[in-house]
């Protein structure tokens, strides 16, 4: 279970959280949606706890995430994030090896090399192993970050949560490497020990894959709940100021947003 | 010799290699570089504007354990001018070759080297004015007064470079304002020296070639003491932090997310770096781009990694400024180059096939 209470986070003069409270549960996928500039993506930058609010607290569990040490905290807290780009060649492998840092000191145990061949075998970038990261094309190089930080938290840590965190991953993915890699998201977090919140732009795709959704909108929470009850053609108006049309796909649940 | 034509072939390709080589037979390669390391220091120690054959150099050193009367003035020269010399080489060579490495980690990017960023020629103004002051002032000096003074000037003109480059939000500096800045900087730090050495008394101060291209004529033991205990410790210490400077390679945000401090990181690397460079500065002036060539060359070779970095750095420096220095020594014998002029007959043109080769920039 995670917990923000009362976040309230400014840059400078503006604030651009105001007071936002929410509870994140294990086993299931929670997305943010909301418009450009309305906080999402500072308010998974909190929860990560990247930034740190003016006030409110942010809990893992029972623990104040504000007052553990970065190590502990990379152990069973991984965040994927837009793709990356270096300045050094650097083989694949030895990238997504670093999710396993927080974990070893020294050398990389046995342990951490059979996480890395799974993840990377989760991830279909095993055949890349030893291909200098900055060769590969934006949807391979986005394949492998998402290896290198599932690596992070790949096993259930005894006693405690895993939590995950997604901060506009899909960026510069096609469209067939975004389902698949929201399917692989979903999957993951079937286990009951991982709770996961993220922030995805496509309001279609959030309400495919998103257990629950959070609307965001000027550093306040719009809405929070299912997709029948966030994704509503009131809460977008006021929200994104568009007209959506809500169709719905006969004996599915599934369900599609048109925009005028 | 094929290595040689390796490593030359590395050093002017102008694209970085498609694939990293596996980097499974690291520890061979440091292996060779230090079996050349030791091959070099040989050659150094025999060759220079007088040549030694092998049993006049084992004479010298049997006579320091047998002690059998004064040394011969041969002996002497070996003792107490060439062999202090040629291990000076190493542990300058080894500090510049690791700062380079240490910078490019910490700021991300390939270009950046201690002469560039201003902590050399920082250094050689707090070195300068430590000459001229002590001398003027009649200032109680001990041994480390010098050093000091270095890692002051280095300190002060490194972060003078970093402030006035910071412009992106992140932290991150553009890499051409930080080239200018760098520029500024240096050219302010040498007209500094330039005044000082024409006001200087210290015959060693004045020399302004000294301070702007830099010369190993001045070692002795107790210049190499200092740069050499200096050195070990600080590459020792700069090991430490091989695995959060790679983790810094992804992003300071990545980094943080994999548990790194990464303020604490900075200040320590930068930290070693400063004092590091600025020592061996005091004692040997502005030598340039090594540190830029160095990195360079090992990342080519086997990759990216910190602690094969940090540790062959060490090694290809040492053999690098080793080589400069015997040619410095050997091109007009029994005359001298300064040694910056030879590091940068080499490495400017690596220099600019790093700022036009877009791909391994931002």
């Amino acid at each position: 279970m995670l917990q923000a209470r009362e976040i309230v986070y400014r840059v400078g003069q503006r604030e651009l959280l105001h007071g936002v409270s929410a509870s994140f549960e294990a086993g299931r996928l929670h997305l943010i949606v909301g418009p450009n500039g309305a906080g999402k993506s500072t308010f998974v930058k909190v929860l990560s706890r990247l930034l740190r609010p003016q006030a409110g607290e942010v809990r893992y569990g029972d623990l104040d995430a504000g007052t553990q040490d970065e190590r502990t905290l990379a152990r069973q807290r991984a965040v994927l994030s837009q793709a990356l780009e270096l300045a050094f060649p650097l083989p694949v492998r030895d990238l997504v090896m670093m999710g396993r840092y927080p974990h070893f000191r020294g050398r990389p145990g046995r342990a951490d090399e059979e996480i890395c061949d799974e993840v990377m075998a989760y991830f279909d970038v095993q055949d890349m192993r030893d291909r200098s990261y900055v060769t590969l094309s934006g949807g391979e190089k986005q394949r492998v970050n998402f290896a290198r930080v599932l690596a992070q938290v790949w096993r259930p840590l005894p006693g405690a949560c895993r939590y995950l965190f997604l901060d506009e991953p899909l960026t510069f993915l096609d469209i067939r490497h975004q389902i698949d890699f929201m399917k692989k998201v979903r999957a993951f977090v079937e286990h009951h020990d991982v709770v996961a919140v993220g922030v995805v732009h496509d309001l279609n795709l959030a309400a495919r894959f998103g257990d629950r959704l959070l609307m965001i909108d000027d550093g306040r929470i719009v809405a929070f709940g299912s997709k029948e009850d966030v994704l509503t053609p009131a809460h977008i108006r006021s929200t994104f100021h568009v007209d959506p049309v809500v169709v719905r796909e006969p004996g599915t649940d599934a369900f599609h947003l048109i925009f005028h | 010799m094929s290595r040689l034509f390796t490593i030359l072939r590395a050093v002017f390709q102008p694209e970085p290699p498609p694939e990293a080589r596996q980097s499974g037979d690291t520890a061979g390669l440091l292996a060779t570089l230090f079996v050349l390391m030791v091959l070099v220091t040989l050659a150094s120690i025999r060759y220079g504007a007088i040549d030694f054959t092998a049993r006049e150099m084992w004479a010298a050193i049997a006579s320091l354990a047998g002690a059998h009367g004064p040394l011969t003035l041969n002996e002497r020269i070996f003792l107490e001018l060439r062999v202090p010399r040629a291990l000076l080489c190493l542990a300058v060579g080894a500090a510049l070759g690791v700062g380079g490495a240490l910078m490019q980690a910490l700021f991300r990017n390939p270009i950046v080297e201690p002469g560039l960023v201003g902590t050399s020629s920082g250094a050689a103004l707090g070195a300068s004015v430590y000459f001229v002051l002590g001398g003027l002032l009649h200032v109680a000096s001990s041994v480390w007064g010098l050093p000091v003074a270095a890692c002051l000037g280095g300190v002060v003109a490194t972060y003078l470079v970093f402030a006035l480059a910071q412009s992106n939000a992140d932290g991150r500096s553009s890499i051409v304002l930080l080239l200018l800045t760098g520029l500024a900087v240096n050219a302010l730090c040498l007209s500094g020296i330039g005044f000082l050495s024409y006001i200087a008394r210290d015959p060693q101060a004045r020399s302004i070639v000294f301070w702007n291209l830099g010369t190993m004529a001045g070692a002795n033991w107790q210049s190499l003491g200092i740069v050499g205990a200096t050195t070990v410790g600080c590459v020792v210490w700069a090991l430490a932090y091989a695995k959060p400077l790679n983790a810094l390679m992804i992003g300071e945000e990545e980094a943080i997310y994999l548990g790194v401090n990464v303020n604490r990181l900075k200040w320590a690397v930068l930290t070693i770096n400063v004092i590091m460079v600025a020592v061996a500065t005091a004692f040997t002036g502005v030598i340039s781009f090594v540190g830029l060539i160095v990195p360079h060359i090992l990342r080519i070779l086997r990759g990216a990694d910190n602690r094969y970095l940090i540790i062959g750095s060490a090694l290809l420096g040492a053999i690098l400024l080793s080589l400069a220095d015997l040619v410095a020594r050997m091109a007009l014998r029994p005359a001298e180059l300064p040694i910056g002029i030879v590091t940068s007959v080499v490495g400017v043109p690596v220099f600019l096939s790093l700022l036009r080769n877009r791909q391994y920039l931002f």
